[in-house]
C-alpha cells in the first residue's frame, strides 16, 4: 500500500527537539525562528549527545553568530513563503528588516557573502520547492498553486519552475511518479 | 543536511584526460572553497566510495559513457545503496535527447548536464550545478525531488 502525505517541517523540527530534550532531561524552551533556549547547567556530556541525536535528523546546532543570522533569514523567508496568509500586506524586505532588526541593504549583502547565492534567489528556491511539494500532494492544480504562491499567473510559475529546475511541472510530476514506482518494485 | 560549512566536496568521474582537466580547472575558479577528488571509471569510483575513511562527497559528476562500468551503471549501484543517499548525482553526457535526461534522472540522478562544447560554457554551467547542489545542501530542501537539467 503506498501512502501520500503532506507536513509541515516546522513542526516537525519542533516535535523533534522536544522529545529529545525531554529525553535528556534538559530544561529547554522553544523560541521563534529555529532558536531554543536552555539552562546553563547542562552537562557537557548531554550536550554533545543532543549533538549526535539531533544529527540523524539533519538538525545541527549553529554556534556562531554568523551561522545564526543567516539560519535567521532562511527561517523567516521559509515563514514568509509557506505561511502567507500570516502576512497579507508586507513585503519579504520590509519583514526581513523588521524581524531581524537591520536594513535589508545589509541583509542582502551578509546573505550574498556567506551563501553563494542572493537572497531573490533563495526566495525563488524557496518557492519552488514549495511548489514541488504542492504537485506531489496532487490536492491543487497548477494554476491554484500559482496562487497560493503568490504568483501573477501560471505561465510564470512554469517559467520559473523551469529556470530552476530544467524541466516543466509536468515532466517534474512523471519522473517523481516513475522513481517510486521503480523503486517500490525492487 | 549541512550547514554553514564552507567546504565543498566535489567528486568527479571521467576517462578522458583532456575532460578532467577541463573540469579541474573550472572547479578551482569558482570562487569557493572546494575539495575535489578525481576518478577515471567506474570501477575506481565503486571502490573509492565504500573506503572506509573517506568523506563522501556533496556532489558526484559522472560521465555518462566511459568504457568498463558506464554512468549508468554507477547511477543504479549507488542509488540502490541507502549509504549514498545523501549524495547529489551530476550526470553530463552529449545527448539532449528528452528521452534520455527523463530515464537519467527516473534512474536517480539529481543533475543532467548537456555537455558544452566551449569551456567558458562548461565553466559557467559547471558553476551554476556546483552552486545549486549548495543550495540543496545548505537549505533543507529534499534531495528526493531535487532535479536540474542545464
Amino acid at each position: 500500500m503506498k501512502l501520500n502525505f503532506s507536513y509541515d517541517g516546522n513542526i516537525a523540527v519542533k516535535a523533534i527537539l522536544q522529545e529529545q530534550l525531554e529525553h535528556l532531561d534538559i530544561k529547554f524552551q522553544l523560541l521563534d525562528l529555529g532558536q531554543i533556549e536552555i539552562g546553563d547547567d547542562v552537562s557537557e556530556q548531554s550536550f554533545t549527545t543532543l549533538q549526535t541525536n539531533l544529527k540523524k535528523y539533519g538538525i545541527q546546532i549553529v554556534d556562531n553568530p554568523k551561522g545564526q543570522l543567516i539560519q535567521k533569514i532562511k527561517d523567516a523567508i521559509i515563514e514568509i513563503v509557506y505561511d502567507k496568509e500570516k502576512f497579507p500586506n508586507i513585503t519579504i524586505s520590509q519583514y526581513l528588516s523588521d524581524k531581524l532588526n537591520f536594513r535589508y541593504g545589509y541583509i542582502t549583502n551578509f546573505f550574498s557573502e556567506y551563501t553563494h547565492t542572493s537572497i531573490e534567489n533563495f526566495i525563488i528556491l524557496q518557492k519552488i520547492e514549495r511548489a514541488k511539494k504542492l504537485i506531489m500532494e496532487e490536492e491543487l492544480t497548477l494554476t491554484e498553486i500559482s496562487h497560493e504562491l503568490n504568483y501573477s499567473s501560471v505561465a510564470y510559475l512554469s517559467t520559473q519552475f523551469k529556470k530552476v529546475t530544467g524541466l516543466t511541472p509536468s515532466l517534474f510530476k512523471r519522473i517523481v511518479v516513475k522513481r517510486r514506482e521503480m523503486t517500490n518494485n525492487d | 543536511m549541512i550547514t554553514h560549512q564552507d567546504s565543498m566536496h566535489i567528486l568527479l568521474v571521467d576517462d578522458d584526460e583532456d575532460d578532467r582537466a577541463f573540469f579541474s580547472e573550472a572547479i578551482q575558479e569558482l570562487k569557493m572553497n572546494n575539495k575535489l577528488t578525481l576518478l577515471k571509471d567506474g570501477n575506481d569510483l565503486m571502490d573509492y566510495l565504500i573506503l572506509p575513511e573517506i568523506k563522501l562527497p556533496h556532489v558526484l559528476f559522472l560521465d555518462l559513457n566511459m568504457p568498463g562500468k558506464t554512468g549508468i551503471e554507477c547511477l543504479k549501484e549507488i542509488r540502490a545503496d541507502t549509504r549514498f543517499k545523501d549524495v547529489s548525482i551530476a550526470i553530463y553526457s552529449t545527448s539532449s535527447s528528452e528521452k534520455d535526461i527523463e530515464d537519467t534522472f527516473i534512474g536517480g540522478a539529481n543533475i543532467y548536464i548537456k555537455k558544452p562544447n566551449d569551456f567558458s560554457k562548461l565553466k559557467k554551467v559547471i558553476k551554476e550545478v556546483v552552486n545549486m547542489n549548495w543550495q540543496f545542501h545548505t537549505s533543507g530542501l529534499n534531495i528526493e525531488t531535487f532535479f536540474f537539467s542545464v
